[in-house]
C-alpha cells in the first residue's frame, strides 16, 4: 500500500480549475519530484493536500486514512509537513522558537504544567531544546550558535529556506512536501541543498514530494517524476522518461500551430 | 523635521526661511489657543505650583513656546553628512515664532472679548479667562505681554541648544524635580507623614511651593544632576535591553525591589494613595489579562471589560444578602465559582469570534462587551442584576472574623497586590511555555501557524479563557471593595483605557504593563477614579489621547517594550547591528565563507 494515494482529486476556484482530476501514489521512502510550467497547479496541489483549502472532489489516502478535508494541523499531526514557495517563517521569533513551534503537534504539556513547573514539564521542554539543536544541527554550522537566538528576519534567503525545511522537520513527519526549496539559492547553495534532500531520506528516513523548477535538482535527486499541466498529470515516470515525452515538451515550449492540427486531428480520428 | 535636512544639505546664510516661522510660530500658537479655548488655563489657575508665580495653568500655557524654541534649534545628525551649524538666525527665527504666536493667541483673545457672541462657540473663554491672558493688566498693553513673554520663551527654548549637554541635562533634572515635587504635593505630605519638617519647609501653608524651596530644590536636583552624570548606575536602562541574559538579570533585581516595595508601601501611605494603589493593581490585572490575549496571542478584543463584569456580578450575587440567588457564600467561597464562569464567558464569547481575525474579531468584541454590558442593565434581568441599580450590599473579604472592604483599604491593598502577583507568575511562566510559544507563532502568522501543527482554535479559547479568568481576578475584588456594582462601572472606555495601558506599557511585557497602569491609573487616573493629577479630572481623555499619538509617533513599541515587539517595530535597526556581537565585534563571518 502507497504511504500517499490520492485519487481523482479536483479543486476549482472560482471556476478555474485548479486541479482536475489527479491520481497520484506515493511509496514509502520514495522521493518524487513535481514539476510543471507555471499555473500548471503544483502548488495547489500541495495546499490541498496540507489541508489549507478542502478539496471539491477525490479522497487523500494517507497511511490508510482519508485526509481530505480536515483542517492543516491536523494533517500535520497526521504526519505530513511542508515547506512554501515564498518562504514563512515567523520572522519575529528567534531561530530556536521556530523549530520548537514546530514540535507543538508533538508535545503535550499544557497551562497547567507550565504554571506549575512541574518536573514532567521542565524535562519536556529541556527535551524540546535538545530536539530543536539537533535538528538545526542538520544544516552544518549555518544555523547553530549564535545564530540560535536570532529572529527568523535576520536570516540570508538560503537561511530562510533551510530553516523553513526545520521547523518542517521539527513536526516528526513522515511525508515531507517541498515547494521550490531551491528557488533564490544561488549554485553552490542549491547543489548543498540536493545533497541535503537526499539525506532527508537516507539519513532521516522521511518520504519526499517536492515541488522544483531545476531540472539539475530534479534530475539527481528523484525517484519518479510527475509532470503537472492545466490541473491535469500530463506524463510520469523516472527524470529520462519525462526528459524526453512529447506532451512534457509540448507543455514547456508549446508545438508549432500545423502539429498541434494534426495531433486534434488523430484524436478526432 | 524635514526643515532641518533640508538645511543640513545646503550651507546657510543666515537668511530668514518664512515658511519654517510661519509653520513653528502658527503651531505654537495653535497649542496655545487650544490651552485657553477648552478652559485648561482657567482650570488649572487654580492649581499654584510655585507661589505666588507660576500656576500649572501657565505652566502648560507658556510650555508651547519654550518647547516650539527647543524644536527650532534640534538638529538631526546623520552620520556622514555635516550637521548645519547653529547660527543667530535660529534665535531670531526663535523669537518672531514667539512673538507671532503670542499674537495669535492675544488675538484670539481679543476676538472673543469685542463679539461676546463668540462666546456661543467659545464657552470657556470668559472675561476671566482674557484677565489671565493679559496677565490682569487690561485690554490694551496687557496683549502685548503675551506675545512679549512668548518671544523671550522662544529664545530661552532655543538658547538650550549652545549649553553643553551636561548642563542642559542638569537644568531639565532641576526643572523637572521642581515641577513634579510641585505637581505631587499631597504624595510627598502624605510619604513623609512621619517626617513633616521636610514638607512643611518645601511648601507654602496655603499649597505650593514656596519661592525659597523651588530655588533651594532647583539647585540641589540640577546640582546633583550636573556632578553625578556620567557616573554609570544600574538602571532601568538594562530592562529593555536586547541581551536576554542581562535582562533577566536585571528583571529578577527588579522584582525583587518591587516585591519589598509593595509589603513595604502601603504601611507608609495614607488612605488616599492606597486606594490608588488599589486602583492600579485592579487595572493592573485586567492589563495583564489583556496583555495575555493582544500581546501574547494577538487577537484584539475590544470588549474585555465583560470579563471584567462576570467577574464583579458573579461575586455579587453570591455574597451579597440582596442577591436574587437564594444561598449566600462567603468571598473566599464564592471565589472559585467566580473563576468558573469566567471561564465559560470566555469560551462563550470566544467560541462564535474563533474565525474571524484583525478588525473583524475587534468589532465583534466590542460588540460582545457592549451586550454583556446592557443584559445586566436590562429590565428584563433585573430581578437578577437589579438593572441600573446594580447589587448593593456586597461584604468585603473575610479574614479571621474581619471583613476587609473598601473602607479597610491599606489592609485591603494587599489581596489587590497578592493576585497581581499571582497574575504576573502565570503570565511570566506562560510565556515561554509551549503554549506560549503557540500564542507568539499564532500572533506572527495564524495560517502558518495552524500548518505546522498548531489547533489555532484551541489556542486563541485558551488565550481568551486565561484573559477571562485573570479579569475575573479583578472583577472579584472590585466587588468587594466598592461594596455596589451596577452596568455604570463597565462601559466600553474602560476597556479601551486597559488596552492604551498596554500599548503604552509595552505589549508583550509583564513589567512594562506595570509601568504603564503605574503611569496611566497611578498618575492620570482611570476612567471613573481620580489619579495623582486629580485636577486632571475632566482632561483626563485629552490627556490620555495626546499621550496615544505621541506614544505612537515616537515610541510605538511602549514605554517597556518586551524583546520581541521592541526587534518586530525597529527590524531596520536591528538588522544593522545583527552581525555585531556585544563587544561590537563582527560574527559569524567566517561560517558564511
Amino acid at each position: 500500500m502507497p504511504l500517499l494515494e490520492i485519487r481523482n482529486l479536483k479543486k476549482s476556484f472560482g471556476g478555474v480549475m485548479a486541479i482536475g482530476g489527479v491520481d497520484l501514489a506515493v511509496e514509502k521512502g520514495e522521493i518524487v519530484s513535481i514539476i510543471g510550467p507555471n499555473g500548471a497547479g503544483k502548488t495547489s496541489l500541495f495546499n490541498v493536500i496540507s489541508g489549507i483549502f478542502p478539496p471539491d472532489e477525490g479522497e487523500i489516502i494517507f497511511n490508510g486514512v482519508n485526509i481530505a478535508g480536515h483542517s492543516p494541523s491536523e494533517i500535520t499531526k497526521a504526519g505530513i509537513a511542508r515547506t512554501f514557495q515564498n518562504v514563512r517563517l515567523f520572522p519575529n521569533l528567534t531561530v530556536l522558537e521556530n523549530v520548537k513551534v514546530g514540535q507543538h503537534c508533538r508535545t503535550r504539556r499544557g497551562i497547567w504544567s507550565a504554571i506549575f513547573q512541574t518536573k514532567g514539564y521542565r524535562e519536556e521542554e529541556r527535551l524540546i531544546e535538545e530536539k530543536a539543536k539537533e535538528i538545526l544541527s542538520f544544516f552544518g554550522t549555518r544555523l547553530v550558535g549564535y545564530r540560535f537566538e536570532q529572529p527568523a528576519f535576520v536570516l540570508s534567503y538560503a537561511n530562510r529556506r533551510r530553516l523553513e525545511i526545520a521547523r518542517a522537520m521539527a513536526t516528526e513527519p513522515t511525508l515531507l512536501l517541498l515547494d521550490e526549496p531551491t528557488a533564490g539559492m544561488n549554485p553552490r547553495e542549491t547543489a548543498e541543498l540536493t545533497e541535503l534532500i537526499g539525506k532527508l531520506r537516507s539519513d532521516k528516513g522521511f518520504t519526499v514530494v517536492m515541488i522544483e523548477h531545476d531540472m539539475r535538482v530534479v534530475g539527481e535527486v528523484s525517484d519518479r517524476v510527475v509532470v503537472l499541466d492545466h490541473g491535469v498529470k500530463i506524463a510520469e515516470g523516472t527524470y529520462q522518461e519525462v526528459s524526453t515525452n512529447e506532451n512534457v515538451i509540448e507543455a514547456y515550449l508549446g508545438r508549432p500551430t500545423e502539429l498541434r492540427k494534426t495531433t486534434t486531428e488523430e484524436q478526432k480520428a | 523635521m524635514t526643515a532641518a535636512t533640508v538645511d543640513a544639505a545646503a550651507p546657510r546664510t543666515a537668511r530668514f526661511d518664512v515658511r519654517r516661522l510661519l509653520r513653528y510660530g502658527g503651531l505654537a500658537g495653535l497649542a496655545m489657543v487650544f490651552v485657553a479655548a477648552t478652559g485648561m488655563l482657567e482650570t488649572f489657575n487654580n492649581r499654584l505650583l510655585i507661589r505666588p508665580i507660576l500656576s500649572m495653568g501657565y505652566l502648560i500655557l507658556l510650555s508651547a513656546p519654550f518647547v516650539m524654541g527647543y524644536l527650532v534649534g534640534k538638529r538631526t545628525e546623520i552620520e556622514g553628512v555635516e550637521t548645519a551649524p547653529r547660527t543667530s538666525a535660529d534665535v531670531v527665527l526663535a523669537i518672531v515664532a514667539g512673538l507671532i504666536a503670542g499674537l495669535i493667541t492675544a488675538l484670539f483673545a481679543a476676538l472673543v472679548d469685542t463679539f461676546p457672541g463668540l462666546r456661543g462657540t467659545f464657552p470657556r473663554m470668559g472675561p476671566q479667562m482674557v484677565s489671565l491672558l493679559t496677565f490682569d493688566r487690561g485690554v490694551g498693553i496687557g496683549f502685548l505681554i503675551l506675545p512679549a513673554v512668548a518671544a523671550v520663551l522662544g529664545a530661552l527654548g532655543v538658547a538650550m541648544h549652545w549649553l553643553s549637554d551636561r548642563l542642559r541635562k542638569a537644568l531639565g533634572v532641576g526643572a523637572l524635580t521642581v515641577v513634579s515635587t510641585a505637581i505631587f504635593e499631597s504624595v510627598v505630605k502624605d510619604v513623609f507623614d512621619w517626617f513633616s519638617t521636610l514638607p512643611r519647609f518645601l511648601y507654602h501653608t496655603a499649597g505650593g511651593l514656596s519661592v525659597v524651596s523651588a530655588i533651594v530644590l532647583f539647585v540641589v536636583a540640577a546640582g546633583a544632576s550636573f556632578f553625578l552624570q556620567g557616573r554609570k548606575v544600574p538602571g532601568l536602562g538594562s530592562l529593555t535591553s536586547a541581551d536576554t541574559g542581562e535582562r533577566r538579570r536585571s528583571s529578577l533585581i527588579a522584582a525583587a525591589v518591587v516585591l519589598v516595595l509593595t509589603i513595604v508601601l502601603p504601611q507608609l501611605l495614607g488612605g488616599v494613595l492606597n486606594e490608588l494603589l488599589t486602583n492600579v493593581g485592579l487595572f493592573l490585572l485586567m492589563g495583564l489579562g489583556l496583555n495575555i490575549v493582544v500581546g501574547y496571542a494577538g487577537l484584539l478584543d475590544l470588549g474585555y471589560v465583560a470579563f471584567f463584569a462576570v467577574g464583579a456580578y458573579t461575586m455579587a450575587l453570591l455574597t451579597s444578602p440582596l442577591s436574587a440567588v437564594p444561598f449566600q457564600l462567603n468571598w473566599w467561597q464564592a471565589f472559585p465559582i467566580v473563576l468558573l464562569m469566567a471561564a465559560l464567558a470566555g469560551v462563550f464569547v470566544g467560541t462564535p469570534v474563533i474565525r474571524m481575525r484583525g478588525d473583524y474579531l475587534a468589532i465583534v468584541t466590542l460588540g460582545f462587551g457592549e451586550i454583556v454590558r446592557y443584559l445586566f442593565l436590562s429590565d428584563w434581568l433585573s430581578p437578577f442584576f437589579g438593572g441600573a441599580q446594580g447589587v448593593r450590599r456586597i461584604p468585603g473579604i473575610p479574614v479571621g472574623s474581619n471583613e476587609i472592604g473598601g473602607s479597610d483599604i491599606t489592609q485591603f491593598v494587599y489581596f489587590t497586590l497578592f493576585f497581581v502577583a499571582i497574575a504576573a507568575y502565570i503570565s511570566w511562566r506562560l510565556q515561554d511555555s509551549r503554549i506560549g510559544r503557540a500564542w507568539a507563532a499564532m500572533r506572527e502568522d495564524e495560517d502558518i501557524a495552524e500548518a505546522v501543527g498548531i489547533d489555532t482554535v484551541k489556542a486563541k479559547l485558551l488565550a481568551f479563557v486565561t484573559g477571562a479568568v485573570l479579569a475575573s481576578f479583578a472583577g472579584a475584588l472590585f466587588a468587594a471593595k466598592v461594596g455596589t456594582v451596577f452596568a455604570h462601572s463597565f462601559e466600553i472606555i474602560v476597556s479601551i483605557i486597559i488596552l492604551v495601558v498596554v500599548i503604552v506599557g509595552g505589549m508583550g511585557n509583564i513589567a512594562g504593563v506595570a509601568v504603564g497602569a503605574l503611569v496611566l491609573i497611578g498618575v492620570l487616573g482611570g476612567p471613573n477614579q481620580p489619579g495623582l493629577l486629580q485636577e486632571f479630572g475632566e482632561y483626563k481623555l485629552l490627556v490620555y489621547g495626546a499621550l496615544l499619538i505621541f506614544m505612537m509617533l515616537q515610541k510605538p513599541e511602549g514605554l517597556l517594550p518586551s524583546a520581541r515587539r521592541a526587534r518586530e517595530l525597529h527590524q531596520e535597526e536591528y538588522l544593522q547591528d545583527a552581525w555585531l556581537d556585544k563587544e561590537g565585534r563582527f560574527v559569524g563571518q567566517e561560517q558564511e565563507a
